[in-house]
């Protein structure tokens, strides 16, 4: 059987303990993933400035050749992996068996991370606002209008705590190496292979081995990756980010709450929009931070549900294998029946009514042996205080709330993505000027259209570094 | 090489001491005489007399299983048997970090655990006369007391830095991870002290994380323990695992370093690790100090049906002191049942770990 070591520095380890990876349908085992402990971590983290060291050796011209080279090899190569090999087709086949997404799903999230590393020297570029990569590397630097800039980084490592579920977001982490900063992985323990397979692509490619440690491992490990790399991104459910939020360590990525909001001045013409809203609450299965969970409007919500519903209603599992499989199977014990019983909770309130039940030909929660599938579910909410009018699940759930214009700034909450269709100047600049949305879209955008040249939930540049005074000859005099 | 007919000789020795023991101690438990009022009340519920009905270790499984529950709350002395009414007791909590903790009152065993304990320690890498550091939770529990005095029975003089673990667990969940840091360092700065001062301390207790943060932040200062001037540690729980003792040897502490792993709990004692052997791929079993306490590994679904060797199973306790009887509790943990040892000649348990079916409730590892 495939077994896969921890990765220290780039050294192999092999662990006393070991967990096994399953088929999520046959539960037949598919790899033995050693397992670290957390003393290896704060051993090896004493190490931490080391891969700094090595990846400013490295001019970051050649880290962003390095790069496009690494997404070559990610997308058609067979790497190492463990004791075995694996190619592209075996990594799409082994990551839908374990995490329970359908296998061209997980073809087009490659493609995702591929094309991040492909145009990193632009996403570079966009999300440092221009400035000269050198600058990152040196320390300080003049730009090209003659002002001095420092920048100092933060923490030699990111370390990063990753889920299991979606292996798109491992995007997010891509443009660490070329800004010459360390990766401590800690992958989900049913989707370790997007970080074994990119570190060695990253090896392949030319980053040395000492710039990467790979930890599987149980929950104390995520924690002392949390606990000792100065900068840490981690990934889980609102307890994680409730948890996280007043540590400025921590980036920490959860349910996105993403909404789209239909302006009074366009709301008679909302059929032209059912497209992108019907895209933005189902694609990649529902299953992303970025997909809408809420489409609010203050008339015609009825008639959008029930457009909506009817598209998505009928919409249930196919194999994993079927190139056009809609649906994420939830592959962990009792998921979906919980999610299943939250959402019949919120449909007892008033005012709350389930549209794609009659679109449905059976229940919404579908259990199988070893897996279970929620079909997409569309819900009406009359009033914008209805439990369902902003709750997040993993699968192409949304409710169409009714509501004012004027009140959805203040009742929307916060918002990962908002896409607003509008052409209302004073409410744009109303929700330009608000801080409770990160991604603000206005105009036809999907919520799930990402543009790589601009930052995803907090600049990645502005969390590793921080801008700071310097100087190296005496002001002039004023 | 271990003589098996021997072994066998002394296992058979040994179930006889456990068989005779557990007679005396149940005489001594429900004679109206000298029994505590807990368990002379509670006879009056078993369809059994235990007085004329418990003859052997094995008809311990006439008794239902002991409900830990029944340790939360007062009145403690229901606890003390009569017979000891009035020396000097102590009351030892577990648990705690939320409800009522589990009390357990004593007079006389912790010393007794840890003098019999003593016996097991090798004295080149414990030396008698040297002093001892004990870095752990204090407080309620009873480590303090009783590494005090197996320092003292060594001839020694033990210091100790405290860690409040329900402190911890409380910072843990409001996500206070600055302050458990902080916390934790104030923790190691006070042992720093204290092995910096001249104290000829060469022995220590503490635990897996203490450990790991006392022993880099000595690497940090360009040190170690071994140049701190540590022989020997023992250190316990179910974090001691396979793997954690492995990195304890090959990183942690050096080739010089003696530490011996141990597993023990407020009912029954300190149960001893089988001596360390390579072959053994750092393999860690557990025997209970028997015949004043005993484990076996039982079907996960009939607690009276033991486990073949090797196989899977719940940890059973069974504790029998002058001051406190518990004949059969199912502890939070589960194990493989080992084979008898020479030097330990009756059933072990190895892979300790929380019991799949509660694990992921149990907050364990904040010390």
């Amino acid at each position: 059987m495939l077994e896969i070591p921890v990765l220290r520095w780039g050294k192999p380890y092999e662990s006393f303990d070991q967990q096994e990876v399953v088929h999520f349908e046959t539960g037949e085992p598919l790899a033995k993933v050693h397992q670290a402990n957390a003393g290896l971590v704060k051993m090896d983290m004493r190490k931490a400035q080391r891969a700094r060291d090595l990846l400013r050796e490295i001019p970051v011209s050649q880290l962003l050749e390095i790069c496009k080279k690494a997404a070559e090899l990610y997308m058609t190569a067979e790497l190492p992996l463990g004791n075995g090999t694996q190619t592209p087709e075996e990594f799409c086949r082994i990551q839908s068996a374990s995490t329970g997404m359908p296998e061209w799903m997980c073809a087009s999230n490659m493609k995702k991370v591929a094309f991040v590393l492909e145009h990193m020297e632009e996403i570079l570029d966009a999300l440092t606002r221009g400035l000269p990569l050198d600058i990152l590397t040196k320390g300080y630097g003049k730009e090209d209008r003659g002002v001095m800039l420092s920048y100092q980084a933060n923490s030699p490592v990111l370390g990063l705590v990753l889920p299991s579920n979606s292996p798109g977001v491992h995007t997010l982490w891509m443009p660490i190496l070329p800004m010459q900063i360390g990766l401590v992985l800690k992958p989900g323990s049913s989707e370790p292979w997007t970080p074994y397979r990119m570190t060695e692509a990253f090896y392949q490619a030319g980053i040395p081995r000492e710039c990467i440690s790979v930890y599987p491992g149980p929950h104390d490990v995520g924690s002392t990756v949390t606990e000792l790399c100065q900068r840490v991104m981690v990934f889980g459910g609102q307890q994680t980010i409730d948890k996280y939020k007043a540590n400025p360590n921590v980036q920490a990525h959860g349910p996105g709450f993403s909404k789209i909001l239909i302006g009074d001045d366009v709301v008679d013409q909302w059929e032209d929009y059912l497209d992108l809203i019907v895209d933005s609450i189902y694609q990649n299965g529902g299953r992303s931070c970025v997909n809408a969970s809420g489409v609010w409007a203050s008339r015609h919500t009825e008639e959008i549900a029930e457009a909506i519903a009817k598209r998505l209603g009928p919409v249930g599992p196919t194999s994993m294998t079927d190139p056009e499989a809609p649906l994420a199977a939830f592959t962990m014990t009792g998921a979906a029946k919980a999610m299943n019983g939250s959402i019949e909770e919120g449909l007892k309130e008033s005012g709350v009514t389930e549209v794609t039940e009659k679109y449905r030909d059976g229940e919404r929660l579908i259990e199988m042996e070893r897996c279970d599938y929620l079909r997409p579910t569309i819900v009406h909410c009359d009033n914008p205080d209805a439990t369902l009018a902003n709750t997040e699940y993993m699968f192409p759930m949304a409710s169409v709330v009714k509501c004012e214009q004027k009140d959805m700034l203040k009742k929307i909450g916060t918002t990962l993505v908002c896409s607003v269709f509008t052409e209302d100047q004073d409410w744009s600049q109303q929700l330009l000027d608000s801080t409770n949305i990160d991604r603000l879209n206005i105009g036809p955008v999907k919520t799930n259209a990402l543009n790589w040249l601009q930052p995803h939930e907090g600049n990645i540049v502005e969390f590793l570094f921080r801008a700071r005074a310097f100087q190296n000859e005496p002001p002039a005099a004023h | 090489m271990t003589d098996n007919s021997n072994l066998d000789e002394l296992v058979k020795q040994h179930q006889d001491i456990l068989d005779a023991h557990t007679r005396e101690h149940v005489q001594w438990h429900f004679n109206p005489e000298t029994g505590s009022p807990y368990w002379l009340e509670k006879a009056k519920s078993f369809d059994f007399d235990p007085l004329t009905d418990v003859n052997c270790f094995e008809d311990l499984n006439k008794f239902p299983l002991f409900e830990d529950d029944e340790l939360r709350g007062g009145p403690v002395d229901r606890w003390i048997p009569k017979a000891l009414k009035g020396k000097p007791t102590y009351v030892f909590e577990t648990g705690g970090t939320t409800g009522v903790p589990k009390s357990r009152v004593v007079i006389d065993d912790f010393r007794i655990d840890y003098e019999n304990f003593s016996d097991t320690l090798p004295d080149e890498h414990f030396p008698k006369g040297a002093n001892w550091l004990m870095l752990g939770p204090s407080g309620p529990r009873r480590l303090r007391l009783a590494v005090e005095h197996l320092a003292q029975y060594r001839g020694g003089i033990s210091f100790c830095v405290d860690l409040d673990p329900r402190w911890v667990v409380k910072l843990i969940k409001k996500g206070k991870i600055d302050e458990v840091k902080e916390y934790s360092a104030h923790v190691i700065d006070q042992a720093m002290t204290i092995l910096g001062a001249g104290h000829n301390i060469q022995c220590m207790f503490t635990t897996p994380k203490l450990l790991e943060a006392l022993a880099m932040r000595l690497m940090d200062e360009g040190s170690s323990i071994e140049e701190a001037g540590i022989k020997g540690i023992f250190c316990g729980g179910t974090e001691f695992t396979q793997q954690w003792y492995r990195f304890a040897r090959e990183e942690l502490l050096g080739e010089n370093v003696f530490i011996t792993p141990t597993y023990g709990n407020t009912l029954m004692g300190l149960a001893c690790g089988k001596p360390f052997d390579p072959a053994d791929n750092y393999k860690i079993t557990y025997y209970a100090p028997q015949p004043r306490a005993a484990i076996r590994v039982v079907d996960f679904d009939d607690h009276t049906k033991v486990v073949g060797y090797g196989e899977t199973g719940r940890v059973k306790l069974f504790t029998m002191t002058k001051e406190l009887f518990i004949p059969g509790f199912l502890e939070r943990d589960e194990g493989e049942r080992e084979m008898p040892h020479i030097k330990y000649p009756w059933d072990g348990v190895s892979g300790v770990r929380p019991f799949h079916k509660i694990a992921s409730s149990t907050t364990v590892g904040v010390y």
